[in-house]
């Protein structure tokens, strides 16, 4: 690999995947027709909610194909970088790989510029590279992501819904996205208060999230055996915190011993 | 048809080095050295925007003396070929030896094929995952491709031989604080002084985050030299 330097009128500026474009990186291959669903991976139910000191995002574990759990650990909430985050749901592949190409656009261009992009600089750039993932979309590889982040500017956590076509939406409460969002979307809607603190905040995560693998077969739920529970991120002026799991345990149990003493 | 007149090739080398030592030596110069919890890099700047020292990659900063544009090229160029290279392999797999390659080589050739040599100086520190320093990386590359694997500290710039030497030779490496003060008095001379608005100074710091690189604001930079 060598240094790649260009002349003024070509080059990429800032931007990694013009970069990788002008480098002779290959593109995507094209194809024609839709892959089977149960030939590659999906990812489900992510939620974000917007609390006093930020954002929280969670996301469920589980990986399908077709009818068939592919994986139980799996990973969709990322930073994107120290004061933003992105939930995915979708094909697991292209998702993990536009996350990846996110998180280097945003460092690339943190490096190159010699500062941050703003968020809403941010969620368009994010929002561009689902649009040009669109073709694989129709072909059923759709990405949905959530972008969420702590405004530095504004001094406010705020987070951003897409669709397939890279529609970019912002939220002033919640969001969530995957097969199970109608259900986990439900829970966050009825719990949620304004203001609330991140502990309360993430125990109706939790419950979102639990309500959804309930109602949702492509979703997973807490799995105290292998001790696998959704991930959660909280991103506030402090940056990007993920909840450890021991706390993510304590928090199930506590919704379980709930539900019993409920019945 | 006009036959070129016959110039030896020492003659044309001596000449571009000459030109490119003289640009260098115009602009301020810095110096990088090994702290006890990484590299410290400190340059005598005023501008609080046009840097002479950047990240490269999570352990690797670049710093560069002379025309700031042409520094500032090979900086981007660099930045460039790190994310590129981690892209397609893996993070770990990005390493400054071969970046300090990478500039040399095309520094050699710039310094024969083209119309002018560039008039720059650049370092390519990187810290090692050892605790004690051992592994840590200072690379000095000249305007001619020559690159020198340097131990303890560098200075680049003009006037080198003496601010090396108001520096001095360390045997172990300062504490932070130690080692900003004694190059901000190697950089200044006995007849100024440089307060923290005259310097730049950047560590890679070894840490538990991925990105060790971090720069010193005026204020830390203040408390730093005045401690």
């Amino acid at each position: 690999m060598n240094l790649p330097l260009f002349r003024p009128h070509d080059d990429p500026g800032p931007n990694f995947t013009e970069l990788l474009r002008r480098s002779g990186f290959a593109e995507p291959v094209e194809f024609d027709g839709t892959v089977p669903v149960e030939d590659y991976r999906h990812g489900t139910t992510c939620v974000a909610i917007r609390y006093n000191d930020g954002v929280l995002l969670a996301g469920d574990r589980r990986a399908t194909s077709g009818h068939l759990i592919s994986h139980r650990a799996i990973e969709k909430v990322f930073p994107a970088d120290r004061h933003s985050g992105v939930a995915i749901a979708g094909a697991a592949g292209p998702a993990v790989e536009m996350v990846r190409l996110f998180q280097l656009q945003l460092e690339h261009y943190e490096k190159v510029e010699g500062t941050s992009l703003s968020l809403e600089g941010k969620a368009n750039q994010l929002s561009q590279m689902i649009r040009s993932n669109l073709p694989a979309a129709m072909q059923g590889m759709a990405v949905v992501p959530i972008f969420a982040g702590f405004d530095l500017a504004r001094g406010d956590g705020r987070l951003f819904e897409f669709d397939i076509t890279g529609g970019r939406y912002e939220e002033t409460e919640h969001a969530s996205t995957g097969s199970g969002s109608l259900h986990a979307g439900t829970v966050v809607k009825l719990g949620y208060r304004p203001g609330m603190d991140a502990d309360t905040v993430a125990d109706l995560a939790i419950e979102a999230m639990f309500e959804a693998a309930d109602e949702d077969s492509a979703t997973g739920g807490p799995d105290p055996v292998r001790g696998i529970y959704p991930i959660m991120a909280t991103i506030t002026e402090n940056g990007y915190t993920r909840l450890d799991d021991e706390d993510l345990a304590r928090r199930t149990e506590a919704l379980i011993a709930r539900r019993r003493s409920a019945n | 048809m006009n036959m070129p007149f016959y110039v030896a090739p020492e003659q044309v080398m001596k000449d571009r080095a000459d030109y490119a030592r003289k640009g260098i030596a115009r602009g301020r110069s810095l110096i990088a050295f090994r702290y006890d919890a990484g590299i410290a890099i400190c340059a005598e700047n005023t501008s609080s925007t046009l840097r002479k020292v950047s990240e490269i990659y999570d352990r690797i900063a670049f710093a560069g003396v002379g025309k700031y544009n042409e520094f500032d090229q090979l900086r981007i160029a660099g930045v460039r070929h790190a994310d590129m290279k981690g892209y397609s392999f893996s993070r770990e797999d990005v390493d400054a030896r071969s970046l300090a390659n990478q500039y040399a080589q095309s520094l050699g050739q710039i310094f024969t094929h083209e119309m002018k040599p560039m008039e720059v100086e650049i370092l390519v520190a990187e810290i090692g995952h050892v605790e004690d320093g051992s592994a840590d990386q200072l690379f000095h590359i000249l305007y001619d491709g020559t690159v020198m694997d340097e131990d303890m500290s560098v200075v680049l710039g003009g006037e080198t031989d003496t601010i090396s030497e108001r520096f001095g030779d360390l045997d172990v490496p300062p504490s932070l604080g130690e080692g900003v003060r004694l190059a901000a008095s190697a950089l200044a001379g006995p007849d100024r002084q440089l307060g923290a608005d005259a310097l730049e100074v950047a560590v890679l710091e070894r840490g538990s985050s991925r990105r060790t690189f971090r720069r010193l604001s005026d204020e830390e930079t203040t408390e730093v030299l005045t401690a």
